[in-house]
């Protein structure tokens, strides 16, 4: 292969893997946006959305075939019953904690994940399950590089989930004040605004998002496990922060950019495929370090 | 479930305020140590082993306790320190054939530079960024030391030999056993001493209030870098201890299921009480074996006990005072 094949490929390479890390990580922002909280049941839900999606395939499979009409609609039956899900888990586990100490609602939302985890963890005894699907490995060589069809819908509904999202957060009545209550919690709830409302909401969108993500990688690589989610929930925040944490656009960015940093950081000589986990923590240090606001974020006072 | 534990609260609360204040005090503590002493005669090789690393947990916890529980930090790559720690004397001893002894002050310092290293830049920003970066650094160390030929790879380091002290080749299951009550001892005495120490009530302010505490002239950063850091020690001696304990160490043993029991144990007793966290790593140690029946829902039933924990008593079983608010 030719140098410029081999950074076509890697470009897709990132591309897809960026459209994975952008969808958790607009989760992550717009949860840390409304409540402040990092949300380490997040990539849980990514992983939940991945299992329910593969329930729900396997159950139509036989109507409608595991091709793309299938997998859609797993999708989307996926986002709603995660979405749920998320809704749950912030009534029962986050909303009493919301006046508590930083401390306690940051093991809270760790014993979330690892309820998740555990959950199917036994249900599945720890095995890989494989999510079965009809399409195939056609596509289209343009010039050295060969793009499947499979990996141009993924990137394509990724862009499309986050396009609706974007007009979503800017245009409608729950968009904006979803942005308001980012900004002023308590100024909100003086001015009308059913704070815990919104907060549900940005709870259903941002699981939602992580169910779409999980079922596309379901589909893509073709196996779910129940600790999928722990790496995954680890990057996104990594490309959250890359963009600047708590900003939409930047979450995309991040992801994007997240992405193609390790495609092409495991084509460096002496940092293998191994090293590629490595190599994403310690930009993520090494942005923490020198530009904490991120690529979009502003800067924040903190507050305790 | 939450209603039960109250009335065992409420139980329990006079019996651990007599046990906890003068002569009662004094009573509670020989008795413990009678119990010590006498267990591996009385319970036999299994047990003492178990123990053994149920007095480990209670070190690695009461460790984590100085920076979870003192000082507010969230730290969830503990177990990055605890192999630190075991990886530094694996190394030493096997490949520079050094004496235990001389290979324990370098993992100490090993693993001071690494909590400086990790800990210096990030505490100077939110507090919850600790948390995630501290989870990224256990992998990597994680991921490092199964990569590189010299910590051993993916099949870790083993044949580590069992140290002499003083003509005592400490070799046996009980031996180990004695050394891990000491270590633990040790753990709980620095521990209440740090707390009440002037670094101690400084970690108290900041944890209670960061600004009024920056305010009073406490520098926080250097004062939570602090607690960052003696958590990193105490991991590191813990580690030291367990690799020549098993003679053989490797990269699954500190992994983030590590990292995260190591929690568990300082939440489920009791964040910054030391009997609490004591408690916690008994539990966490034992409570496993016993339900050894239920198998992979075991875990589950921890991860419920933890959530509850937090949500209906988040100063943990341990009776007396609430410090999580």
């Amino acid at each position: 292969m030719s140098l410029t094949s081999i950074l076509l490929h890697q470009a897709l390479n990132g591309l897809v893997l960026g459209s994975f890390y952008a969808l958790v990580a607009l989760g992550y922002t717009m949860i840390f946006g409304v409540i402040k909280l990092l949300n380490f049941a997040h990539g849980d839900l990514y992983m939940a959305g991945g299992f329910v999606a593969l329930l729900v395939l396997s159950a139509i499979s036989g109507i409608v075939g595991a091709g793309w009409p299938g997998i859609f609609l797993a999708m989307l039956l996926a986002m709603i019953a995660v979405g749920c899900l998320g809704v749950v888990i912030e009534r029962i586990a986050y909303h009493p904690m919301l006046g508590a100490p930083r401390l306690s609602i940051l093991i809270t939302a760790l014993a979330v994940s690892l309820v998740l985890e555990n959950t199917v963890l036994a249900l599945t005894n720890g095995q890989y399950a494989a999510f079965q699907t009809s399409l195939g490995f056609g596509g289209v060589a343009i010039g050295g590089l060969f793009i499947t069809y499979s990996e141009m819908v993924l990137v394509g509904m990724a862009a499309l989930l986050m396009v609706t999202l974007e007009l979503f957060v800017t245009r409608t009545q729950y968009g904006r004040a979803m942005r308001a209550v980012a900004v002023d919690t308590d100024m909100c709830a003086l001015l009308g605004i059913n704070v815990p409302t919104v907060i549900g909401v940005t709870f259903f969108i941002g699981s939602a998002l992580a169910a779409a993500a999980g079922t596309m990688a379901g589909a893509y690589y073709g196996s779910l496990w129940y600790f999928m989610g722990f790496l995954i929930g680890l990057k996104a925040f990594t490309a959250a922060v890359i963009g600047g944490i708590g900003s939409i656009p930047g979450a995309m960015l991040g992801g994007l950019v997240l992405g193609m940093l390790e495609s092409f950081g495991t084509q460096i000589p002496g940092i293998g495929s191994q090293w590629k986990d490595v190599f994403s923590f310690v930009v993520l240090i090494l942005v923490l370090v020198f530009k904490p606001t991120g690529l979009l974020g502003r800067s924040e006072q903190e507050r305790m | 479930m939450a209603s039960d534990a109250r009335v065992l609260a409420r139980l329990a609360g006079p019996l651990a305020g007599f046990l906890s204040r003068g002569i009662g005090r004094w009573i509670a503590l020989a008795l413990l140590f009678a119990a010590m002493a006498a267990a591996p005669f009385v319970l036999g090789e299994y047990a003492t082993v178990i123990l053994t690393n149920a007095l480990l947990y209670v070190v690695l916890a009461l460790g984590l306790n100085v920076v979870v529980g003192y000082a507010g930090l969230l730290d969830l790559g503990y177990a990055a320190f605890f192999a630190v720690g075991a990886y530094t004397v694996g190394i030493l001893t096997l490949r520079a054939g050094m004496n235990f002894w001389l290979t324990l002050p370098a993992a100490v310092a090993v693993a001071a530079v690494a909590g400086v290293v990790v800990g210096g830049p990030t505490l100077r920003l939110r507090s919850d960024y600790l948390a995630i970066v501290t989870l990224g650094f256990g992998e990597i160390v994680r991921i490092t030391a199964r990569n590189l030929p010299i910590t051993g790879m993916a099949s870790g380091l083993s044949g580590i030999r069992q140290p002499w002290l003083f003509g005592w080749h400490i070799a046996t299951p009980r031996d180990f056993y004695y050394v891990f009550c000491v270590l633990a001892t040790a753990a709980a005495i620095v521990s209440a001493r740090l707390s009440d120490s002037r670094l101690g009530r400084a970690w108290l302010y900041v944890r209670y209030d960061e600004d009024a505490a920056e305010a009073m002239g406490i520098d926080r950063v250097r004062v939570k870098l602090a607690a960052y850091v003696t958590g990193a020690i105490i991991g590191a001696i813990g580690g030291a201890f367990f690799a020549v304990n098993l003679g053989a160490i490797s990269p699954p043993s500190f992994s983030f299921s590590q990292s995260v029991s190591i929690l568990m144990a300082v939440i489920l007793g009791g964040m910054g009480k030391i009997p609490g966290v004591i408690l916690g790593a008994m539990i966490v140690v034992l409570g496993p074996e016993l339900l050894r029946s239920l198998g992979e829902f075991r875990l589950l039933v921890f991860a419920i006990g933890l959530l509850l924990i937090m949500l209906f008593r988040p100063s943990g079983l341990w009776p007396g005072r609430s410090h999580a608010k």
